[in-house]
């Protein structure tokens, strides 16, 4: 299969090259998953945590494994081949990131130099009727974008996997799931159509599915994990509906095709438009945006790595590389781009408001992802896709950094638990607090990260959240969407209102950041006196992949420098992604790159650095952490401390107004009514009723007496006749 | 001629239904059975005087039929008084439903 798949590459442009290995790079985690799934079926005695009996008491939520072996009675052993999966689990990311940075270089040295993409078919996969669906590949800017990305920090968080989960007796089948995952995830960046990219989108679902559920013998997990299955089935029925309506409209699924033939499409008419919508559905499930959000902040049940991978860096964008992917058929819908700026300016908010009042560290920066990833939609929204990319990669190197720096801190506090027999929450940053003296290099790194994604300048997120704001303020003077109508508002308000919007989330999310910061590593410790003697800086092979990313963090900026700056070369990815996705940019700009005058710019980066400078200032102004109490101390919040501690009660009103109607009426109607009722009764009883009841008249007509049975052929013979003659 | 033989082979049928179906005793309806066969034998006689032979040559095979029913029938009560120590029907109801 590969092999004629390497024939035929062979006769592209891009032979001999190393493109020609492309399909390597998500073979080498596949081989990882079939590996590590390997030694964890045939080595494993107990699936799962070692003691599940010992795993429901004593914690809170135990969202973490640490949680889970806090007891101190028969504390799992770890495995006895952990030492191979430490090796084969991050091996095959490294090997994965080494063959993506030779494709990368061999693209951008030959064939790509004019920005085709290379197509690379493997095998005929779907061929039915006029439906010929080919399992190819594409090479082109923007999915080399992405395969950097997914390998790159992929390989980090492995790398840091090691040290944070090597006690767990289900090592390897963690490492299975997360090889797996990067297998489906390089299948959507990577896929050439999108039914090929659909594969990858419900693969990494299931990944997701399975690592939330990680320490499933706790039933809160395995609940958040068919939680975020469910929630995604509404978004992928979008993404099909999106892709039924493409293939009977256009007859063609796969990328290049659709961008040269969706110009038949009628620009802002009914059809583009529902697609888009349909397709922003399969979004808003997988990317977490408003209503669909819910499932995300659930997700920190798994792994903190986990966390980090899929529900911060790379699965959770699949949403914004789709609208990117698609920006041929957002361009064409006004409408249903305004309704991507208006869904993700409204889930930045309120995401950003949620997170400003939860303790758990971990949902403190799920929020602030949904939040994120709602800055990432308005950007794809506006037009501005190279924009949205580049926040998306500042996000994955400034979340993940977040991210792995809270599993360092949870890492930690579990370790100072359990040397003390302490059942307290280890998430809980009202028992953390000045952590900065024990585990100095977490704290620095962490701050990067956080003036990064608070937007204060020269860290990489001030550059990608000011693109986007700045985006949307141009769009919002001229433009086809400042243009077009939303329900009947003119488009240039909703874009001014979106962009008020922008800037409320961004002066949030500085506060909420700022405030993590402080409760976490400032102030005094509340651990407890003998804890405090075993807090610890975490080994070097999770400190090391932080420091990686705090590079990234601050300096990943320059991939996408501002053109107000005073250096060569400005605006490297956008140009590098003008390919891909500059056609469509400039067809919502009405042809001309947008234009605005230096001093109108410096104002509005001005407005963004002051937000971010009076978030951090406000944080820091309000909160005492020196008046905080351990959490087994603290007093339930009130008024809307309380609302927003609860997430606005989104969870009980989907509960209430959704789930429970659904469940009464499968219960009273489905189940008891037609399934019963219905099926049971009528049509299977009912069936075998009627049986009997000629059976029992026949078997009554089987006296046994012969004379009766003359009688009645006789009888029978005579009528016969009768009906004969008398005719 | 015919008429006559009819009316003959039409009231022998009759007897031998009566007898089937009001006589208790196997051997009896056996018998009326047997009555029935040859009434229609008469019928088949009668009718050949004025249709040709093939009625005759009928009767041939019902009078072949008939002995070997005959032979079978007799045996199969024989076995069943032996059973049963009886051959009255109205006692012999193993079939019943």
């Amino acid at each position: 299969m590969l092999l004629s798949g390497v024939q035929e590459a062979a006769q592209h442009a891009a032979a001999g090259t190393a493109m020609d290995w492309l399909w390597l790079v998500p073979v080498l985690p596949l081989l990882g998953f079939v590996l590590n799934g390997a030694i964890s079926l045939f080595t494993a005695t107990k699936f799962g945590p070692a003691d599940p009996s010992a795993a429901g008491h004593g914690h809170g939520h135990g969202a973490d494994s640490h949680a889970s072996d806090g007891h101190d009675h028969a504390h799992p052993e770890p495995h006895r081949l952990a030492w191979l999966s430490s090796i084969i689990g991050p091996g095959v990311l490294i090997a994965a990131f080494g063959v993506a940075v030779a494709v990368f270089m061999a693209y951008r040295a030959g064939a790509g130099e004019h920005g085709e993409p290379v197509v690379q078919n493997y095998f005929q996969w779907v061929v039915t009727g006029d439906l010929s669906i080919s399992a190819s590949l594409m090479i082109d800017q923007l999915s080399l974008v992405m395969l950097l990305v997914v390998t790159g920090v992929g390989a980090l968080i492995h790398v840091f996997s090691v040290g944070y989960m090597r006690e767990d007796p289900g090592y390897p089948r963690y490492f299975a799931y997360l090889n797996l995952f990067v297998f489906f995830m390089l299948v959507l960046v990577l896929g050439a159509s999108y039914p090929v990219l659909f594969v990858g989108w419900e693969g990494v679902g299931l990944c997701s599915y399975l690592l939330i559920g990680f320490w499933f013998s706790e039933k809160a997990n395995a609940d958040a994990g068919k939680k975020a299955f469910i929630v995604n089935r509404i978004g992928d029925f979008g993404f099909l509906v999106a892709m039924f309506l493409l293939f009977s409209n256009l007859g063609s699924l796969d990328f290049t095709t659709l961008r040269s033939t969706a110009g038949t499409l009628q620009p802002g008419g009914v059809l583009v438009t529902t697609i888009c919508l349909f397709l922003f559905l399969g979004c808003t499930g997988k990317s977490a945006q408003m209503p669909l959000y819910v499932w995300l902040p659930d997700a920190m049940a798994g792994p903190t790595p986990v966390s980090a991978l899929i529900h911060a860096a790379t699965m959770v964008t699949a949403g914004v590389y789709l609208i990117a992917r698609s920006s041929f058929l957002f361009a064409l819908s006004p409408v249903a781009s305004l309704t991507v700026v208006v869904v993700g300016a409204l889930t930045a908010v309120f995401a950003a408001t949620i997170g400003l009042k939860q303790w758990d560290i971990k949902k403190v920066l799920a929020y602030s992802t949904v939040s994120q990833l709602g800055y990432m939609f308005i950007g794809v929204g506006v037009g501005a896709y190279a924009a949205g990319i580049f926040h998306l990669i500042t996000h994955a190197f400034f979340k993940a950094l977040l991210f792995l720096g809270s599993g360092s801190v949870i890492y930690a506090m579990h370790r100072a638990y359990h040397a003390t027999h302490s059942h307290d929450d280890a998430q809980d940053m009202r028992n953390m607090g000045g952590l900065k003296k024990h585990m100095p290099w977490t704290f620095g790194l962490m701050w990067i990260a956080t003036l990064a994604i608070a937007g204060v300048p020269v860290f990489s997120g001030f550059f990608s959240k000011d693109e986007i704001l700045t985006s949307v303020f141009v769009r919002a003077r001229e433009s086809t969407l400042a243009e077009a109508h939303w329900f009947g508002i003119p488009g240039n308000v909703v874009l001014y209102v979106c962009y008020a919007l922008g800037l409320a989330a961004a002066l949030l999310t500085a506060i909420y950041m700022t405030r993590m910061m402080i409760y976490t590593f400032h102030g005094p410790n509340r651990s407890g006196e003998k804890e405090r003697a075993h807090l610890a800086e975490a080994p070097w092979v999770m400190t090391g992949p932080l420091v990686v990313l705090g590079v990234l963090s601050a300096l990943g900026g320059l991939l996408n420098l501002p053109a107000f700056i005073p250096v060569k070369s400005t605006a490297v990815l956008e140009h590098w992604l003008h390919p891909v996705v500059g056609e469509s940019a400039l067809q919502i700009t009405n042809g001309a790159a947008p234009e605005i005058s230096h001093s109108l710019e410096y104002t509005l980066v001005g407005i963004a650095v002051l937000i971010a400078a009076l978030g951090i200032w406000f944080a820091f102004y309000r909160l005492k952490p020196e008046e905080l109490v351990p959490k087994s101390q603290s007093k339930p919040e009130e008024g809307f401390d309380r609302v927003l501690e609860q997430k606005y009660f989104v969870d009980e009103g989907y509960a209430r107004f959704i789930v429970n109607p659904t469940l009464t009426t499968s219960r009273n109607l489905l189940w008891r009514g037609i399934d019963v009722g219905l099926i049971d009764g009528l049509m299977v009883n009912g069936g075998a009723w009627t049986a009997r009841a000629f059976g029992w008249l026949g078997s009554a007509l089987q006296s046994g007496q012969v004379g009766t049975y003359a009688w009645v052929l006789v009888l029978g013979v005579l009528a016969v006749l009768g009906a004969v003659t008398l005719r | 001629m015919l008429a006559e033989s009819l009316f003959f082979s039409a009231v022998l049928f009759v007897i031998g239904v009566v007898g089937v179906l009001t006589r208790r005793n196997a051997i009896i309806i056996f018998m009326c059975v047997e009555l029935m066969l040859n009434a229609v034998n008469l019928a088949f006689v009668a009718f050949a005087q004025v249709y040709g032979m093939a009625g005759q040559v009928f009767v041939f095979f019902v009078m072949t039929v008939a002995a070997a029913e005959a032979a079978v029938g007799l045996a199969i009560i024989i076995a069943l008084f032996r059973h049963r120590k009886t051959v009255n029907l109205e006692q012999i109801n193993l079939l019943k439903g």
